[in-house]
């Protein structure tokens, strides 16, 4: 069998010496009448080469958007990392270790954790961040939580620009504990806090840049924040921090997001890792597991989880969050990359991305008079939203005939926001050529020519 | 084991120092029309360092690790086993991992074909016929189940049901689940037999009852014999059965919890279904629910039709717990788990995982104090004697003296209702020899103990580092390299 060193003769060798005769007296604490009767209905096994053919065929029916000019965002993005990344995520001593409780034989996952968590507070502009979340939609979930938990407020304000998916996390999220969930509109595709923010409120969330590329104004959420005594909370893209400033650094008191960003895989959409910062003053309400440096019996540098006593396995039902594993492969995938980035790194990736976009935005609205910026006020960062006068029927033939070019991209915003009708988003990465670009808006003139003639 | 210390990144760090690049970066035609308050002045202060440096690095802190591929690592309930490496690389191609969540149905049909073969087949694993694929984990999987069960009892206009019933022995993670789903959390006790008391059952039964979170076999990894005659009990009762699946690879192909009464799980695919621990996930933890729970479940289903497969959100979805479908490079793995192993390989996993914990559980009995000591599934649980404890011998001191002989230490202080317990899970993928060194060591440490050896308290000697002052990370908390 597949997996399983023992051999027949070893099983009966083992069986006698512990005294059975079979494997299924093994199972009698089993009572016989809820034991199956037969093989479940699952498929005979492969062999190895039959499953490598078998995934290869199911493979050959996706067209994964990443092996060509891919203009898809809407918080997961097409960007490039080393192969150094892929070669250190296989080591086996990285990939087959489980969480590091035992720190004398598990410090290279420690000190990797504490090198992540120390460039993520970075990034953040925080003073401490955690080992990792499961993504950013639970992050912000996991961030609203703990704000209520510190305030004993039952109220926080998330904007609309914030990632319909991270939305309706928190909305599942709270729902049970019986927080209420109030949502600050878009105007003109920025976050319009009106009076919304009152002295019930214990959080304000605002996502930078936001679902429509927008760049928020973050002083807007601390002057929110601060006249309510509430905490301010970012959901940040975080290659943005490589031209635009560390939410941290503004006064934003918990930072988190999605790490896909940083040398992970876009992989249908997960896994992906989540990060969590904010100041030390909160550690003892933070969720997730964190490492931190101490020193071993004779006097040596060593890393250690810490501050356990907030988690579920000590305080069970009062813990601050039931996390338990969280997604540390994926966090080394963004640890790895972020060193190997470095500040002049993560600097191009940013600007890069941010050129790409201003050229896209300039070709396509050149490309027709059918689509102009949803909103020509505002500055994006590297993800653009546009409108097309033909409305989502001309949104969705622009996008079929992407897909004929083949290109990935367009994503239609209505299936969240129901006032959008005919707006769509476009995002550029460090990978987006010009000659990618050319391509799209020659696509968008033939589509939208058509659309006239129609 | 690299003995050798490793300086932070940020230590080796020097100026101008660079492993990746790209060409073509301009700052000051970037930042046109950016507001400049949402500006920076000077990029992130990430480690310079150069691509072989970096090399080094991550792969001499790889050899500060145990991990499955270098040790055995019984630790218990956790299920570390063969982490397949075709699974690996079926997971790097690009077919796979260059999918783009939002991306039409249309371009992802192998992807959602797997998803949907995989809901089938843990569906037929389990007896539960309605399977989602969406929670990250198994704590995620465990609160998403009981937020079915709020939707559920608010349709059966029950909404004052507020208890659910923990046995005193289960994981952290089910009564933290609880308190997030909203429910309060009344704790049932173990019986002298080790399994859950009935007669406590009983009498806590009743109108406010939601349901009941059992883990079977449970932590101390014994099978709850009555588990059938709970779950009608508590139905009885008017509440709902969920089961924690953490220990499913014991029964895998021999019991199914839809046929004993179960009305929920979670799989953690981490564990029984082999895909790799990473150091703390990720995990995936779909749940398992019956027929009339299918339409609470958190969005989006894969459903097939008559043009293909397609993503669907249940009529009265409970909502989502994160971002998009699931974890579904995770899944990938899973799927080709099952698809290698077939049904008759998916039942001799339990088959071998149990002969190997109860190999180890009679060879060690004569040594060890084993306080249940029936016939136990994939795991076992373990004791210092009286004797060794005399000789101020505990638990922790066992471990790191495992970690000396070179084995990952079993899960220890874990059940809670077992004082000084060393749970082992050996899982079916470790081969009779490995066993048999294991028994050898672990009964050399009762012999160590049993004659109060020094060993036992300064191990371990030969590691990167010595045993950890993790008070002192508390007291005096360094969290970060100088940032922030």
């Amino acid at each position: 069998m597949p997996y399983i060193p023992n051999s027949d003769a070893d099983r009966a060798a083992m069986l006698t010496e512990i005294g059975f005769n079979s494997v299924d007296e093994l199972f009698a604490p089993i009572p016989k009448d809820i034991q199956v009767k037969g093989p479940m209905a699952i498929e005979p096994g492969l062999t190895e080469l039959d499953l490598r053919e078998h995934m290869a065929e199911l493979a050959s029916w996706n067209r994964p958007a990443g092996t060509r000019p891919c203009f898809l965002g809407g918080g997961t993005y097409n960007h490039d990392w080393p192969a150094l990344v892929d070669h250190l995520q296989s080591r086996t001593e990285f990939l087959t270790a489980y969480t590091p409780y035992q720190p004398e034989c598990s410090q290279g996952t420690l000190q990797w954790i504490y090198e992540f968590q120390s460039m993520i507070a970075e990034l953040a502009g925080c003073e401490i961040a955690n080992a990792s979340m499961y993504d950013g939609a639970s992050a912000g979930a996991e961030a609203v939580l703990m704000a209520s938990n510190i305030k004993r407020r039952k109220k926080v304000v998330v904007s609309a620009g914030l990632h319909p998916d991270a939305r309706h996390t928190i909305q599942t999220y709270l729902k049970h504990v019986e927080i209420e969930v109030v949502e600050a509109p878009l105007v003109d595709g920025v976050t319009d806090w009106g009076d919304l923010v009152d002295k019930d409120c214990a959080a304000v969330l605002v996502q930078q840049p936001n679902f429509f590329g927008v760049i928020e104004d973050l002083d807007q959420l601390t002057a929110q924040a601060k006249q309510a005594d509430a905490l301010s909370i970012c959901s940040l893209y975080p290659v943005s921090t490589g031209l635009l400033r560390s939410p941290g650094k503004a006064g934003v008191d918990i930072v988190v997001g999605d790490g896909q960003s940083l040398g992970v895989p876009m992989g249908y959409g997960g896994p992906h890792f989540g990060f969590f910062a904010t100041s030390q003053k909160y550690v003892r309400q933070l969720p997730g597991r964190l490492v931190g440096e101490s020193l071993d019996t004779e006097g040596r540098r060593a890393y250690t989880l810490t501050f356990a006593t907030r988690e579920q396995h000590i305080r069970r039902e009062k813990a601050t969050s039931n996390i338990c594993t969280n997604n540390a492969l994926i966090a080394l995938r963004g640890c790895i990359h972020m060193a190997a980035l470095g500040p002049q790194g993560i600097e191009e990736v940013a600007c890069l991305s941010r050129q790409n976009a201003l050229a896209l935005s300039e070709a396509l609205t050149s490309a027709s008079d059918s689509v102009q910026l949803a909103f020509p006020e505002r500055a994006f960062f590297n993800e653009v939203a546009f409108r097309a006068t033909g409305g989502d029927a001309a949104v969705l033939r622009f996008k079929n005939a992407l897909a004929a070019a083949g290109i990935a991209g367009v994503i239609s915003v209505s299936q969240w926001y129901a006032d959008m009708d005919g707006v769509f988003t476009l995002a550029c990465t460090e990978k987006t050529r010009p000659q990618h670009i050319e391509r799209l808006a020659q696509v968008a003139a033939e589509t939208f020519q058509m659309e006239v003639a129609l | 084991m690299n003995l050798t210390p490793v300086p932070l990144l940020f230590e080796d760090s020097r100026p101008g120092r660079r492993c990746t690049q790209f060409a073509g970066a301009d700052r000051a035609a970037a930042s046109v029309g950016l507001p400049t308050s949402e500006l920076r002045d000077t990029p992130p202060a990430l480690p310079e360092m150069a691509e072989q440096d970096l090399l080094r690095h991550f792969t001499r802190l790889s050899q500060k690790n145990y991990a499955i591929s270098t040790q055995f690592y019984p630790l218990g309930s956790c299920t570390m086993k063969y982490n397949p490496q075709v699974n690996e690389a079926i997971a790097m191609q690009p077919g796979w991992a260059h999918l783009h969540p939002l991306q039409d149905a249309g371009e992802v049909q192998g992807a959602l074909k797997v998803m949907h073969q995989l809901q089938a087949d843990l569906a037929e694993c389990t007896g539960l016929s309605a399977v989602t694929l969406h929670p990250a984990a198994g704590a995620q999987g465990e609160l998403t189940a009981l937020m079915v069960l709020r939707a559920w009892l608010a349709d059966q206009d029950q909404p004052d049901r507020r208890t659910v019933l923990i046995p005193d022995s289960a994981h952290g993670t089910n009564p933290a689940s609880c308190t997030l789903a909203g429910f309060e959390v009344q704790s049932l006790k173990t019986g002298p037999d080790g399994l859950t008391d009935m007669e406590d059952l009983k009498s806590k039964l009743g109108p406010h009852i939601a349901g009941l979170m059992v883990t079977n076999p449970n932590t101390i990894g014994l099978f709850e014999e009555n588990i059938a005659e709970i779950c009608r009990l508590v139905h009885e009762a008017g509440g709902r059965v969920y089961m924690d699946g953490a220990n499913f690879n014991a029964i895998m192909g021999v019991a199914k919890p839809g046929d004993f009464g179960i009305d929920m799980m979670h799989l953690n695919l981490h564990k029984t279904f082999s895909t790799p621990h990473g150091g703390g996930g990720p995990g995936a933890g779909p749940i398992c629910v019956t027929e009339d729970l299918r339409k609470y479940l958190p969005a989006p289903q894969v459903v097939e039709q008559a043009d293909g497969y397609a993503l669907e959100v249940p009529s009265h979805s409970i909502g989502r717990v994160r971002g998009y479908h699931g974890n579904f490079m995770v899944l990938l793995r899973a799927y080709a788990y099952i698809k290698r192993l077939g049904a008759e390989g998916l039942r001799r996993v339990a088959e071998n995982a149990v002969l190997n914990a109860n190999y180890l559980r009679v060879k060690l009995r004569g040594h060890w104090r084993v306080p249940f000591d029936g016939i136990c599934m994939h795991e076992f649980v373990a004791r210092p004697t009286k004797e060794m404890k005399a000789q101020g011998v505990h638990t922790l001191d066992i471990a790191k003296r495992l970690i000396e002989l070179n084995f990952h230490p079993p899960t220890v202080y874990f059940p809670l209702v077992v004082s000084e317990a060393i749970m082992a899970e050996p899982t079916e993928t470790e081969s009779k020899e490995t066993l048999d060194t294991y028994v050898e060591a672990m009964i050399q440490i009762a012999e160590e103990a049993l004659r109060g050896d020094e060993a036992l308290h300064l191990a371990p000697r030969n590691t990167p580092v010595s045993r950890v002052d993790e008070a002192r990370a508390v007291k005096d908390p360094k969290l970060c390299f100088v940032c922030g």
